[in-house]
């Protein structure tokens, strides 16, 4: 009898659950990448929210009321992954959430982080500072910063929006499609751009390291300040060995990011006698009137501006 | 390794290096003589609750103007100077003492700053924005702590006697003089006016650090407020120039490497010091002071 009872109430909730999926479909993005390429593969079939917007470093994002909200109404979850969203498994977990929560770099091959330690003549100096930073090593997650890998992305947000809604399954497919084509142009175009530098000018700084996949995928070479996460404060031991970094490997320009405090990498700048070659997008589309409303200005902003000041000076 | 590559190398090698030195030294000249007025005065917490207060007038700075040094100095400067005026007005003018009427006036313009922090919508960490870090120092932040320091001074030793007068016998002092009540305020102002450009310059921890820390543990070696200045001046510096080379050799961020230096310092005074626990112990016949 009390199987029989539950097996009803199973079966109604799973026809409202099914009921519910004809309204468009509740998706939650973490930051504003995974945001653009959600909205571009779920089109109108989804209500997408967007928790960390243009310009908000998903690092040290303090959740707000409303984003508990979000998630506690949402059908689907995305998130990058590899620990670059630190605040959202307390999110999930107090807004009682029961959405699939869908970590994209699930099919990427992650990187580890880069090595502190670049040349045997500072390994000292450098031995106590790996220490320090042994509590987060592991993969780097700015995936994103590869278009091979954004391509995997996007398959998989196209994969999850399928198992949730298989009404909308040909229209995800449609739009992953054409995006990815898309985005296979412009991996082309990036690798041109960049193979047009010449190789010794390919030593940029930037002041955190989130450019790990991007230099792994196109040849550029990053030197930066401070840890993988933009909430290390920096050393002087730190800030000392990449100024001798850059004077000994000669780096072409330095650049300031969008999510981090430009200060110190324009003292270093000033310091080494570099130019400040403009801004990077690391970790956050710009505003929509910005020059990186969407991922492929984003990487193409990128490109353009490296080339542009290692090349103009 | 030979004592000058270890003391003198990392500051002639790096500029970077200078920079922090110069700015930090000149913080701990006109910073730690206001951290001894302000423990006489029992208002130690004050810096710490000043570094909220300040919030909203940076935080106002920074929306409006974006990164600028001046706009958001003088955004802190307004909210900082309304907060401790208003608390020094309510305990000088009702029964309430002044702690709680600046823990009071702290909370109301802290919970201002966050309004307008999330007003913005914007997450980028704003505290890390506000403020500063002491590898980070341009020329005008050195510019901002150097013309702070001036001011600073000119204003003490103006005012000093009062000052002294008012820290130990604010009511010997209203029974000879009407100047009570300014030199409190004037006072106030500088006490804000450093953390202010501490704040922007090398970020919280650091300037209330190296206000308060260095005047504590110069009590524990004199009675006489002169000699204490000097003394906390002193301790001040040396935790700077000791920090910045613990940060530089051991690969530790600088502010807490500092105020690490300093810490070290006051622990060795309570217990060492001519007016600390082991003196304390060995006469224990002396009336002890406060």
């Amino acid at each position: 009898m009390i199987w029989t009872l539950c097996l009803t109430l199973l079966s109604t909730t799973l026809m409202v659950a099914s009921g519910a999926s004809a309204e468009p479909l509740k998706v939650v993005a973490s930051f504003s990448i995974i945001g653009d390429f959600a909205r571009i593969v779920g089109g109108d079939r989804i209500d997408l929210t967007t928790l960390v917007g243009p310009g908000g470093d998903a690092h040290v994002y303090e959740p707000k009321p409303a984003d508990a909200a979000a998630m506690s109404q949402a059908d689907i979850v995305l998130v990058n992954g590899l620990h670059f969203e630190g605040f959202l498994a307390r999110l999930a977990e107090t807004s009682a959430s029961r959405a699939r929560i869908v970590e994209l770099t699930k099919g990427i091959k992650p990187l580890e982080m880069p090595e502190e330690a670049t040349s045997a003549e500072h390994a000292d100096d450098a031995a106590p500072s790996d220490d320090a930073h042994s509590h987060h090593n592991g993969a780097d997650p700015h995936a994103f910063q590869a278009v091979s890998n954004a391509r995997v992305y996007v398959k998989n947000i196209a994969d999850a929006f399928c198992a949730a809604d298989a009404a909308g399954c040909d229209s995800y497919r449609a739009n992953a499609l054409v995006y990815d084509a898309k985005l296979e142009a412009l991996d082309a175009e990036l690798k041109a751009a960049v193979a047009a530098i010449p190789a010794n000018r390919r030593t940029i700084i930037t002041s955190h390291d989130a450019f790990g996949y991007f230099a792994n995928a196109y040849g550029i070479h990053f030197l930066a300040p401070e840890g993988i996460s933009t909430e290390a404060e920096a050393s002087a031991a730190d800030v000392a060995r990449l100024i001798r970094q850059i004077r000994t490997e000669k780096a072409s320009a330095v650049f300031v990011e969008n999510v981090s405090d430009p200060r110190l990498i324009e003292q270093i700048a000033s310091e080494t006698g570099l130019k400040i070659g403009g801004t990077l997008y690391s970790d956050a589309l710009s505003g929509p009137d910005g020059p990186a409303a969407t991922y492929i200005d984003l990487m193409r902003h990128n490109v353009t501006t490296i080339k542009g000041a290692v090349t103009g000076s | 390794m030979t004592m000058f590559e270890f003391l003198i190398a990392p500051f002639t090698e790096f500029g970077f290096m200078q920079r922090a030195l110069a700015g930090s030294l000149l913080l701990s000249l006109s910073c730690c003589p206001v951290g001894v007025f302000l423990m006489l005065r029992r208002m130690s917490l004050a810096g710490d609750a000043m570094a909220h207060a300040i919030l909203p007038g940076a935080a106002a700075g920074f929306l409006l103007y974006g990164l600028e040094l001046v706009p958001m100095t003088i955004g802190g400067l307004i909210a900082g100077l309304t907060v401790a005026l208003s608390a020094g007005a309510v305990s000088r003018f009702t029964l309430q003492r002044e702690d709680a009427s600046m823990a009071a006036f702290y909370l109301i313009s802290l919970a201002a700053g966050v309004l307008l922090v999330s007003l913005r919508g914007s997450s980028v960490d704003l505290m890390h924005v506000l403020f500063g870090s002491v590898l980070a120092l341009d020329n005008s932040a050195l510019t901002l702590i150097g013309s702070i320091c001036v001011v600073t001074l000119i204003l003490l030793t103006v005012f000093w006697r009062a000052l002294v007068a008012e820290c130990l016998d604010p009511l010997f002092l209203r029974s000879v003089s009407r100047l009570g009540a300014p030199v409190h305020f004037v006072f106030l102002g500088v006490v804000v006016l450093n953390l202010v450009g501490g704040f922007q310059a090398l970020g919280t921890l650091l300037s209330v650090g190296l206000m308060m820390l260095p005047a504590a543990g110069a009590r524990f070696w004199t009675s006489r407020v002169e000699t204490m200045a000097l003394l906390s001046v002193a301790i001040g510096m040396v935790s700077c120039a000791a920090g910045l080379l613990v940060s530089y050799h051991a690969a530790l961020p600088s502010g807490p490497a500092i105020i690490f230096a300093a810490g070290a310092i006051y622990l060795f005074s309570v217990i060492f010091g001519t007016r600390g626990a082991i003196a304390a112990r060995v006469r224990p016949s002396r009336h002890r002071t406060a």
